[in-house]
């Protein structure tokens, strides 16, 4: 069976909180995803997701605090309206949007950490495995414009250079 | 810089090392790109654990630290710490949390879990290898706490802030201070007066030069960080201008307007000018516009000429202060779980079929009936009567799944008071099981049973329903499997405790955390019981979870001493993860500056370049995000970081 690889960006008041929830409640979902704790939503740029995309990820979930909670105030309405640009921008490069999905998880929500965690490693199993090579797409050359406009930045090529 | 990364595989007992291979994890790591040295031990956290990871961090100069345990939420605080003592910055240590997001959620398959866990402290070895030596930020502290809620827990969480030589304001919704407590009758398991014990604390704090009383106000808003925050309050108008009203009580006596009176519960009435109950604090009326006939038809104003000090106001408009402050506890405490929402007994229709609250107003020698339990239909003194227990608590299907803690106590109570009241009545419990943990609590319970002849019944029961004039009340026996029909006279109904009603709108302002309930989140459920997660909140009281008088009282103490160490230190010291921006490469474009809410970024008119004031800063990082030249960065999470990290996560 396929199993896909999935970067979950949580942030850490409420996602972050709800998974550890999930934890000690002994509550059961599938090891696919990886687990980034970031301070909010918002600190989640679209250079970072399609970044996931081009390192081979299948999937990738976003996880913030319910409009109105995050705990700065409207970072997640910056995430909200971050994921709705980069959809289209998703299906332009050929990747299916289905597999980015953003999500309103409180820290009290541990059976939504669950839910969520099984029904996104499902929906990504059925879109089978991201094949795209996106490595020249995004270097800026041939993107369609959209994604020419999103900074591939020199930061993550030094980065890797770095290692 | 060479990379000496250190990683410390924990098994937490067989948390961890029953799901996850932790040698192999350990063996797999030692190999990873930077590693210097990697092991795994049973329990990191433990002294010997700690040690490991000191001297490891010594022996082998690890310029890094990788904790792999559990949540950071937990031991962060304790690996820094550890890292700090052995002279390695506080800031190179890091968790990968592997027990609550990986061996506890995934124990059927140990196989990917193990690959998991190696995926989780690869994406932790590439964040520390980057990780920047950093100092915690200090700020200026505002020493001055706020107390929101002023029942027993907000009394005591107030008064013992103040007596440690903080000034306080404390922040009541209602006209007086008080809470539920005000309403008790007599008190388990000692049976004193709950009044007798309350009051001289209600006067103790609208006198104590350090506490500032704000009753009959709301926040309304709230900004800042701990150590200053800035809360903006409503003074409800009372139409009475508390500047110089006397108490003398005048207007109330002569008041023609009534209503029912809340603090009785709806089994007395009040004037529409009124205060609470007789022994309010502060001993001020408020005028209650929706029942006054001024408001309603111009008519009336009998309060304004009797007054002998011009004190009611008729145009009074609501007011706003502005108050600093550098902690706040939050302590909103219960309400009773609707009755209306209790179908099968009567959802409030029946009139013989009362609340625990109402029985503890008929209870109460300060009470409507002068402290004689009289049956609210007939005022006759009911012979049989029947206590529910678990009325809306412990059933998941159809309302709270959680246990009131308090219902088998005080139903207990009131049960033996019925029986010390009226010798010849019969007093029936029905039970799910009689949970009594409490010091003198089950002993209590014996008495109840032995000495004043209380009959336990262990069932549900299904129905109540009138009939001639009695409350007819049918369950089963499910000891003796019997069905069981009792005519009562009066049934009392043991609701569950649910938060305030306001709870969940302050939690959202406040931005703290709830449980799905409502009733606000600690930062961990065993040690850190009356913080919340967010810096600077704390907890007290029924608001935090069902709990007696005791408990409050010790958990509003306990929050107390937190606020009081926070202010042992003259400033407060901020996570230095804020966001800063490369003077040579910023493009000048001011989007940053629009869109942080917290204004924490200044502009540099003359070098033409944004630049971020740590001490404002609160370290979101979405403005860094919106930065389109990658300029503005979080430190310790910065964007090389998040590339590194994402692609660990998917190495193979
Ligand atoms: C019927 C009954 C009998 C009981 N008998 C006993 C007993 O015999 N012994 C015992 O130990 N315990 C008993 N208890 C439990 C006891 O009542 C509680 O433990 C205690 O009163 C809780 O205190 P508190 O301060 O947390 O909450 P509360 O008493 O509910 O006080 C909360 C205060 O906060 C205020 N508030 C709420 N929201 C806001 C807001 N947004 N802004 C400002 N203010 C706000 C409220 O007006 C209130 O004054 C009994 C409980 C019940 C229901
Ligand atoms: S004006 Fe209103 S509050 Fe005053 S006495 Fe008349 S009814 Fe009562
Ligand atoms: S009559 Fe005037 S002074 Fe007396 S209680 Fe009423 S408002 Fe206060
Ligand atoms: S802090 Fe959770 S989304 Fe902003």
């Amino acid at each position: 069976m396929f199993e896909p690889r999935i970067v979950c960006f949580f942030c850490k008041w409420c996602t972050y909180a709800g998974a550890d929830l999930a934890g000690t409640s002994r509550k059961q979902y599938p090891p696919n995803g990886v687990v980034l704790r970031v301070n909010c939503s918002g600190r989640v740029d679209p250079q970072h997701i399609l970044w996931a995309f081009r390192e081979g990820a299948d999937g990738v979930l976003i996880g913030g605090c319910h409009p109105g909670d995050c705990h700065y105030q409207d970072g997640n309405y910056n995430t909200m309206r971050r994921v709705a640009l980069l959809k289209p921008v998703l299906e332009s490069l050929g990747i299916e949007s289905d597999r980015l999905r953003l999500d309103w998880i409180s820290a009290a929500e541990g059976d939504k950490v669950v839910n969520v965690m099984s029904e996104f490693v499902e929906t990504v199993r059925d879109l089978g495995p991201m094949e795209l090579d996106l490595t020249d797409r995004l270097s800026g050359a041939e993107a369609p414009d959209e994604a020419k406009g999103v900074k591939v930045s020199t930061a993550k090529k030094k980065a890797k250079a770095k290692r | 810089m060479e990379h000496r990364i250190g990683v410390f595989v924990c098994h937490c007992g067989t948390n961890i090392a029953g799901v996850v291979d932790v040698k192999r994890v350990a063996e797999e790591l030692a190999k990873y790109p930077g590693v210097a040295y990697s092991t795994d031990y049973l329990y990191m956290c433990s002294d010997p654990g700690q040690n490991l990871v000191k001297d490891a961090i010594k022996e082998h100069g690890l310029t890094g630290v990788v904790v792999s345990a559990c949540s950071p939420t937990l031991h962060e605080a304790t690996f820094r710490r550890a890292g700090a003592a052995a002279d390695l910055n506080q800031y190179r240590v890091e968790m990968a949390n592997i027990r609550e997001h990986c061996s506890w959620v995934h124990r059927g398959d140990k196989e990917m879990a193990t690959e998991k866990a190696i995926k989780i402290i690869k994406t932790m070895i590439e964040k520390v290898k980057q990780n920047e030596a950093l100092e915690p930020i200090s700020v200026p502290m505002t020493h001055r706490a706020m107390v929101v809620g002023a029942g027993i827990a907000g009394i005591q969480a107030a008064l013992d802030i103040a007596n440690a030589g903080h000034d306080v304001v404390l922040v009541e919704k209602e006209p007086s201070v008080g809470g539920h407590m005000a309403q008790l009758s007599e008190t388990f398991p000692t049976l004193d007066c709950s009044q007798c014990i309350l009051t001289p604390k209600m006067v103790e704090v609208s006198q104590h030069p350090r506490i500032k009383l704000l009753t009959y106000c709301e926040i309304d808003d709230v900004s800042g960080y701990v150590g200053n925050f800035k809360v903006r309050i409503k003074k409800k108008a009372a139409y009475v201008n508390r500047d110089v009203c006397n108490g003398c009580g005048l207007c109330i006596e002569k008041c023609p307007a009534k209503t029912a009176s809340e603090f009785d519960e709806g089994l007395s009435e009040r004037k529409a000018i009124y205060t609470p109950f007789a022994q309010a604090v502060p001993n001020q009326p408020v005028l209650d516009r929706d029942h006054c006939i001024y408001f309603e038809s111009g008519k009336c104003g009998v309060c304004q000429k009797v007054c002998p000090v011009d004190a009611i106001d008729y145009e009074q408009k609501d007011e706003f202060l502005d108050e600093e402050v550098g902690a706040i506890i939050v302590a909103t405490g219960f309400d009773l779980y609707p009755i209306v929402n209790i179908g099968e007994y009567g959802g409030g229709d029946i009139k013989d079929v009362v609340t625990s609250l109402q029985f503890e107003r008929l209870l109460s020698a300060s009470g409507p009936t002068g402290g004689v339990v009289r049956r609210p239909s007939d005022g006759e003194i009911p012979k049989e009567v029947v206590f529910l227990t678990c009325v809306g608590s412990r059933d998941p299907e159809g309302h709270m799944p959680y246990c009131s803690k308090v219902c088998c106590m005080y139903l207990t109570k009131h049960a033996m008071l019925y029986k010390h009241n009226e010798h010849d009545g019969q007093a029936y419990v029905f039970y799910m099981d009689v949970r009594t943990p409490g010091k003198d609590y089950e002993e209590f319970y014996q008495r109840a049973a032995e000495e004043d002849d209380v009959l336990y019944i262990r069932g549900k029961v299904s129905k109540l329903f009138e009939e001639d004039g009695k409350v007819m009340v049918w369950g089963v026996d499910t000891l003796t499997g019997q069905k069981v029909e009792i005519a009562a006279d009066m049934v009392v109904l043991g609701l569950a405790m649910v938060p305030s009603a306001t709870a969940t709108e302050l939690a959202k302002m406040l931005k703290i955390q709830m449980n799905q309930w409502g009733f606000y989140s600690e930062a961990h459920p065993k040690l850190r019981p009356v913080e919340s997660l967010a810096p600077g909140f704390y907890l007290a009281g029924a608001a935090q979870g069902p709990k007696d008088i005791p408990e409050v009282v010790a958990q509003a103490s306990a929050a107390a001493s937190k606020v009081c160490a926070l202010f042992a230190e003259k400033e407060y010291h901020r996570e230095p993860i804020v966001a800063w921006i490369d003077e040579d490469e910023c493009a000048g474009c001011r989007i940053c500056i629009s869109v942080c809410p917290y204004d924490a970024i200044e502009f540099d008119d003359e070098k033409e370049v944004a630049r971020v004031q740590e001490a404002i800063c609160e370290g979101c990082g979405a403005r860094i995000a919106a930065c389109p030249s990658a300029t503005a960065q979080q430190r310790n999470l910065t964007d090389d970081q998040l590339y590194m990290m994402v692609s660990a996560a998917l190495e193979d």
